[in-house]
């Protein structure tokens, strides 16, 4: 049952990189075996037809090669002019990507994939010039023969013995949408080429003599048919799987491919990839850095880079694993991912290095268990243009030596002292003491120069005859031997044990450095703060200058500013950044992709979409950042991205929270406004009929008291619709708050004016200060807030309480106090009465937003307000409006005459 | 009402509001004119006479405050101006420009009646020893000849400021004035802006002329618009 269900990841993969194409254009490949089958011609031909049809059809480029029958094709078609790059002096045409991107076409003719660009060229690879015009959104047609397929590299050159340069990633022939094999057989090639219709290079004569053999031709269309075949198998497997065919389900396969700085690991990594695509596996190229390996030589590094980035680009994940010993360390990363084959190379050392340390190949074998090892050869004589790289001697400090020297010096000095009391083996064992030394502070030269240089002042210094290299017990050199092979092995030791440490020191750096970002990126919470933080980070761990570059409002990418210093980002390193962004491909500085750039730029890529662009200036630009720096600097990337998107999703749930509740808030403010409009009004209504119909019924009190209510009720409509107007003015912005510097004694009087009728015959207590100075606020607003705080007073407590108003001018405010001795606000309430449309549980008289507008009109003011129960019963309404500043002086009066 | 009885123009475009104010002024005997736009009400201005003018300001035709300025070009017969609560700016451009008072919608009859009296009082001419009377309500006694200003028998001591603000709003008694047209004439023309001199001395006029300056019974304060003097404890 279970190996029926497809795996949801997988599934997942296929609707993401689905999607992708379906925003991407189309790629249709013509595909042949060799130079003049005719894959222009069979291009162009379909281009025609497609022109036919009305599609808008460009070419790009097209090489005719002077064949009049492919040039003839051409007509009627729209053919982009080429752009001039210039290149040690002549002038190249090349197919120009700018021009091709603004013309915009739905199709466009690219001849030769593998072409290499002219350097100064946005990208190295017309490949790369094809990925950019798809991504765009623009179908390509174009052309590539079997020999350029970077896994059939070697295999070509073995059957043909031209090595070509020309290479194109595989990854990319298989993301093609259509592949056209252009088949001709070997004798209707080889009868063209006689009748001259094969157009040759001059240049390539030697090409053409090895090339053109009946042989080689039978082979390499068998590899193409076969290349064909295997994309063909694919599709057809890939529809399968579309359409729901579950029973040939592959079982996942996994291959490991181990590699190393040995030029032989490009034919491991192709042998892989031919597996894998055959297996339709997944697959990872693993190297492992062993400390032993003491500072790798710049070429090194980079041969290991080149190997990784050539496995990455057919298609497999690169991964670089650390540990003393590689076997353990391989087979625990195959266990861990569920690899099921792990493909090695045939060792090449001499059998004795196995013995004595044990062959690595050997362990894996052993220890592999269920998983299957396939052991590949490396035959070095197929790589006779490939020079093996020379371990260029880590450039080693001159102290290291005086180093080395001193030791020894200082070792014989000691040595000399003590050579009258102790035994001659105690004085070797002082030597390897300072070789100790020696080896915790030099590198593997040195170390050795000192073993060798101790042997040679133990012998001549010590072993009689005294003063020569001579010795006179030939057992002597059996302890010469032992004491060299010693002090070689602790030294070795020493030096493995300092790499290790110093590689793990490095690793754990990375990660602490790593960890230190997202964790303080995880506590940001501003939007911006997030780039601010990750500058700081980047900038101490890779040494480097940042710039951050997102899209602001009109979609043109502009600089975040931030506190840091950064470098300055002019038209040409601003279109680079572009690029990068609608391409989300690293560009600039160190990559493939527009090396002329001053700087590093890398995507900001979430799950969303790219959100910017960092720009990296690394201090020393002529060093770059090697593969191991590149690949932290993109995780560094990645944690700033997922935090920022993180920021921008919280702020946009934040919203929609926002939003909702505004939402929320506004229909409970229309059924309650509705509700409170309607009850005075039936009120009136229901009065003012009576009056009109049964007139001559009522007596005059009655009369009277009908109008009374009519007259109360119309008092409470215009106070809740001045209220609810006021709200709405105040929230929506329509109204500002005017502050001028106003006496409040003056306010309350106007309010307790307009109440008058309603606050007769209680007992008022007003507490104002005499000197009461000036305080800034708006007077229609905060009369309000005093009706309504008077209002409410009023309305909840009985007609005989007293009420009192108390200001009291602070230091920096002014704090006004309405309390009464009414029946209290209900406990836990004292919040809640402010908020808009909640009454307090034992009334249910009022709009409901007389507080709320108080609120909302203090706040405004800078101030606050809130309620609480006084001792000895009632309520007290308490608000401060700040005092910010003083009121302009007043002239000085003169007195009266 | 001894006079005999003045004719009142209203221009309101609201059919019930005019139903209500005619019921209300004919109960008192006034004459009444009705205009819905204000063209017509400028017509019959011109043709009619009225004694006292009641200008809605949202009429559909025209603007209000355009109305006020156009009138007084040639007339001045008193205007008060009816307007809804929020339009405090309204209010004091139409006062600036001429109107005698106002009224905030909604209002009651009571309040109606006490306007249309005062402004009436204020139209009918003085004789120049009238003008220079000694101006008497209830304690409060101004005598303008000896400048001298008491409350029932206590002598009040008033700087020259407050003098002249006081006598600015009892010649003005029972209108609004707004603080542009106080400033004006106390302190001058460059001054108009400065309000907060005004609060500052209104303050230190009610301490020395009211009895409770937080419950004023002269100098009452109109909210945004200005300040009025009460004269008489019948009206409101």
């Amino acid at each position: 049952m279970e190996t029926k269900r497809p795996d949801p990841d997988e599934l997942l993969d296929r609707t993401v990189s689905e999607e992708q194409r379906l925003r991407q254009g189309k790629l249709k490949v013509f595909f042949g075996a060799s130079p003049g089958v005719g894959k222009t011609y069979a291009m162009l031909q379909a281009a025609q037809k497609k022109r036919e049809e009305g599609v808008d059809i460009v070419v790009g480029i097209a090489e005719t090669h002077g064949r009049q029958e492919t040039a003839s094709l051409l007509d009627g078609l729209e053919i982009m002019p080429r752009r001039q790059f210039s290149y040690r002096g002549h002038d190249i045409p090349e197919f120009d990507i700018d021009a091709a991107l603004a013309r915009n076409p739905s199709v466009m003719i690219v001849d030769e994939l593998a072409h290499t660009n002219t350097p100064g060229m946005r990208h190295k690879k017309r490949w790369q010039d094809v990925e950019e015009l798809l991504f765009a959104g623009i179908s390509v047609y174009t052309t590539v023969n079997v020999q350029h397929l970077e896994s059939l590299n070697d295999v070509v050159r073995q059957i043909t013995g031209v090595a070509v340069r020309e290479t194109l990633p595989d990854s990319f022939l298989d993301r093609a949408d259509e592949i056209e094999l252009i088949d001709l057989p070997p004798e209707e090639l080889l009868q063209r080429l006689k009748e001259g219709k094969v157009y040759i290079p001059e240049q390539a004569e030697r090409a053409r003599e090895n090339f053109f053999r009946k042989g080689n031709l039978i082979a390499l269309r068998e590899l193409a048919l076969r290349r064909t075949a295997e994309q063909v198998d694919e599709q057809m497997e890939s529809y399968r799987r579309d359409a729901g065919v579950t029973e040939i389900w592959p079982a996942a396969e996994r291959i490991l491919v181990c590699i190393g700085t040995n030029p032989r690991s490009i034919r491991l990594i192709r042998a892989a990839r031919r597996m894998a695509a055959v297996l339709r596996a997944e697959w990872i190229a693993v190297h492992v850095e062993a400390p032993s390996h003491i500072r790798p030589s710049e070429r090194d590094v980079q041969t290991l880079a080149e190997h990784m980035r050539l496995a990455e680009s057919l298609g497999a994940q690169s991964v670089t694993l650390t540990g003393r010993k590689a076997s353990e360390e391989i087979l625990n990363y195959a266990r861990q991912r569920n690899v099921s084959k792990i493909i090695i190379g045939k060792p090449t050392h001499p059998r004795w290095k196995d013995k004595l340390l044990g062959s690595p190949l050997d362990e894996i074998v052993r220890g592999s268990g269920d998983i299957e090892i396939y052991v590949i050869t490396g035959d070095s004589s197929e790589l006779p243009e490939r020079p093996r790289a020379k371990v260029r001697p880590a450039k080693i400090d001159r102290k290291e030596w005086y180093w080395s020297v001193g030791i020894v010096g200082l070792s014989t000095a000691v040595a000399s002292l003590l050579f009258p009391y102790v035994h001659l083996t105690d004085l070797a064992m002082l030597y390897l003491l300072g070789i100790v030394v020696t080896s915790t502070r030099t590198g593997r030269l040195p170390a050795l120069a000192a073993t060798l240089l101790s042997v040679a002042a133990f012998d001549f210094f010590f072993v009689p005859p005294y003063f020569t290299f001579a010795v006179n017990d030939a057992r002597f050199v059996v302890t010469f031997g032992v004491m060299f092979f010693v002090a070689y092995v602790i030294s070795q030791l020493t030096l493995q044990i300092r790499a290790q440490a110093a590689t793990s020191r490095k690793r754990e750096r990375s990660t602490a450095t790593l960890y230190a970002l997202s964790r303080h990126l995880t506590r940001e919470r501003k939007k911006d703060g997030i780039f601010e933080v990750a500058a700081k980070h980047i900038e101490e761990v890779f040494f480097s200058q940042i710039v951050f570059l997102i899209l602001d409002e009109r979609g043109e990418l502009t600089e975040v500013e931030t506190r840091r210093g950064s470098f300055p980002i002019d038209r040409k390193e601003l279109g680079v950044a572009r690029w990068v962004f609608d391409n989300r491909h690293a560009a600039g500085l160190g990559t493939d992709t527009l090396p002329g750039a001053k700087a590093l730029y890398l995507p900001m890529v979430a799950s969303s979409g790219v959100l910017g662009v960092v720009g990296v200036l690394p201090e020393d630009t002529q060093k770059g950042f090697d593969l191991e720096d590149m690949h932290l600097l993109e995780s560094f990337v990645n944690q700033t991205a997922m935090a920022r998107e993180r920021v921008l999703l919280a702020k946009q749930a934040h919203e929609e929270h926002l939003r909702a509740e505004a939402q929320n808030v506004r229909s409970t403010f229309l059924s309650s406004v509705s509700h409170d409009l309607r009850t005075p009004l039936a009120v009136v209504a229901g009065a003012a009929s009576t009056l009109r119909e049964k007139e001559a019924s009522l007596d005059r009190t009655a009369r009277l008291e009908l109008l009374q209510t009519i007259h109360e009720e119309t008092g409470r409509l215009e106070r809740i619709i001045s209220n609810v107007l006021n709200l709405t003015r105040l929230e929506s912005g329509a109204i500002a708050v005017r502050k001028e510097w106003q006496l409040l004694e003056e306010i309350i009087g106007v309010v307790l004016n307009r109440l008058s009728d309603r606050i007769e015959g209680r007992p008022l207590e007003l507490r104002i200060p005499p000197d009461l100075p000036l305080v800034p606020f708006d007077t229609l607003l905060i009369e309000q807030v005093l009706t309504n705080l008077l209002e409410n007073v009023l309305r909840h407590t009985p007609a005989d309480t007293p009420v009192e108003i108390t200001v009291i001018p602070q230091k920096a405010d002014v704090l006004l106090e309405i309390a009464d001795r009414g029946p209290g606000i209900p406990a836990g309430e004292e919040e809640l009465i402010f908020k808009k449309f909640t009454r307090s549980t034992h009334t249910r008289i009022g709009a409901g937003i007389g507080l709320a507008i108080c609120r909302v009109i203090v706040e405004a003011h800078g101030g606050r307000i809130w309620a609480e129960n006084r001792p000895g019963g009632g309520a007290a309404f308490r608000f401060i409006i700040p005092v910010e500043g003083t009121p302009p002086p007043l002239p000085p009066e003169k007195e009266d005459p | 009402m001894k006079e005999s009885p003045a004719t009142i123009l209203l221009i309101e475009d609201e059919k019930q509001m005019r139903r209500f104010l005619r019921v209300t002024l004919e109960s008192e005997r006034y004459g009444v004119l009705e205009a819905e736009t204000a063209a017509d009400g400028l017509a019959q201005i011109a043709t009619r006479n009225p004694a006292v003018v009641l200008l809605d300001l949202g009429l559909p035709d025209r603007d209000g405050l355009e109305v006020i300025n156009d009138l007084r070009e040639w007339s001045a017969v008193p205007v008060i101006v009816i307007s809804a609560r929020e339009q405090e700016g309204d209010k004091i451009r139409a006062l600036d420009s001429g109107a005698d008072d106002y009224l905030t919608k909604p209002f009651g009859s009571g309040e109606l009646l006490a306007r249309i009296r005062a402004t009436l009082r204020r139209a009918m001419p003085k004789t120049p020893d009238q003008r220079d009377a000694v101006f008497v309500a209830d304690e409060l006694r101004i005598d303008f000849s000896k400048r001298q200003v008491s409350c029932g028998s206590r002598e009040i001591h008033l700087t020259p400021i407050e003098y002249r603000l006081l006598t600015v709003l009892v010649r003005n008694a029972g209108r609004v004035m707004t603080h542009r047209q106080i400033l004006k004439e106390v302190w001058g023309p460059a001054y108009v802006e400065q309000t907060h001199y005004l609060r500052v001395f209104m303050n230190q006029l009610r301490k020395k002329i009211e009895a409770d300056s937080a419950r004023p019974r002269f100098l009452l304060n109109e909210p945004g618009i200005g300040y009025r003097f009460k004269p008489d404890t019948e009206e409101r």
